[in-house]
């Protein structure tokens, strides 16, 4: 084998290392947190439905969120 | 400097490759590991051998198990004075969650908690709950994957059953 490559091989394992934890997979037992109600994007109807309304408002579209309108910033 | 085999390195990347992806769930007609071998915190029941078992994976953050407890319970008063032990294992990160769940659906089965989450892993669950029904010779007879009310207690009551009326070795 040549000397280059046996002083590579273990700095190119090593820097290549880290990168396999972005492929762990989060097995079922392990969602607690994701369960978690904080981490719902719409745990606050009322919340969300304000939001929605100034969304649609301001862009003159409405129903990208599932909501009914004609895009006149009228939807309730 | 000595020369190395390249394909030692190989082969030990390939193992590393490899590993995360061969694991050793538990199966159908698999004998079931001893629990006392994995560090389960609360107490199990002293006679295991010889009963049919119901295992159960459940977390208190998850919907579907909580609605299994009643069933379970159920399960537990028809069937305990038959051989039937239930043994409901808990994968919450916090023992505070899994003991407010317990003390709210007020049963009376066994329930532990996997801390170190090592018997959980060794089964490789698929879904929240999976349960595994085991027969008289330890040995895993049925998965039941996650939890449909009604259908699925009337699937455990004719599994149980059948389970029941088979002799111990």
């Amino acid at each position: 084998m040549k000397r280059r490559t046996i002083i590579f091989a273990p700095v190119a394992l090593l820097l290549l290392l880290p990168l396999t934890g972005g492929c762990a997979q989060v097995k079922p037992w392990q969602r607690g947190t994701l369960a978690d109600p904080i981490m719902q994007a719409d745990r606050d109807p009322l919340g969300a439905g304000l939001t929605d309304h100034v969304y649609f408002s301001r862009e003159a579209a409405s129903g990208g969120r599932t909501a009914d309108g004609a895009g006149c910033g009228c939807n309730n | 400097m000595s020369r190395r085999n390249p394909n030692g390195i190989r082969i030990a990347l390939l193992v590393l490759a490899l590993a995360p992806t061969c694991p050793a769930a538990f199966k159908q007609n698999d004998p079931l590991p001893p629990l006392d071998s994995f560090k389960l915190e609360g107490k199990l029941p002293d006679r295991l051998k010889g009963q049919v078992i119901l295992l159960d994976f459940w977390a208190s953050w998850c919907g579907p198990c909580r609605k299994s407890f009643p069933a379970m319970q159920e399960l537990h008063k028809q069937y305990a004075g038959r051989g039937l032990t239930i043994v409901a294992v808990s994968v919450d990160d916090k023992r505070e969650d899994m003991e407010r769940f317990v003390k709210s659906a007020n049963v009376s089965f066994t329930v532990v908690r996997d801390a170190g989450q090592e018997l959980v892993a060794a089964a490789d669950v698929s879904t929240m709950p999976t349960s595994f029904l085991i027969d008289r010779a330890g040995k895993i007879r049925y998965v039941h994957k996650g939890f449909a009310s009604d259908e699925t207690l009337k699937q455990y009551q004719e599994e149980i059953q059948q389970l029941l009326k088979e002799p111990a070795p």
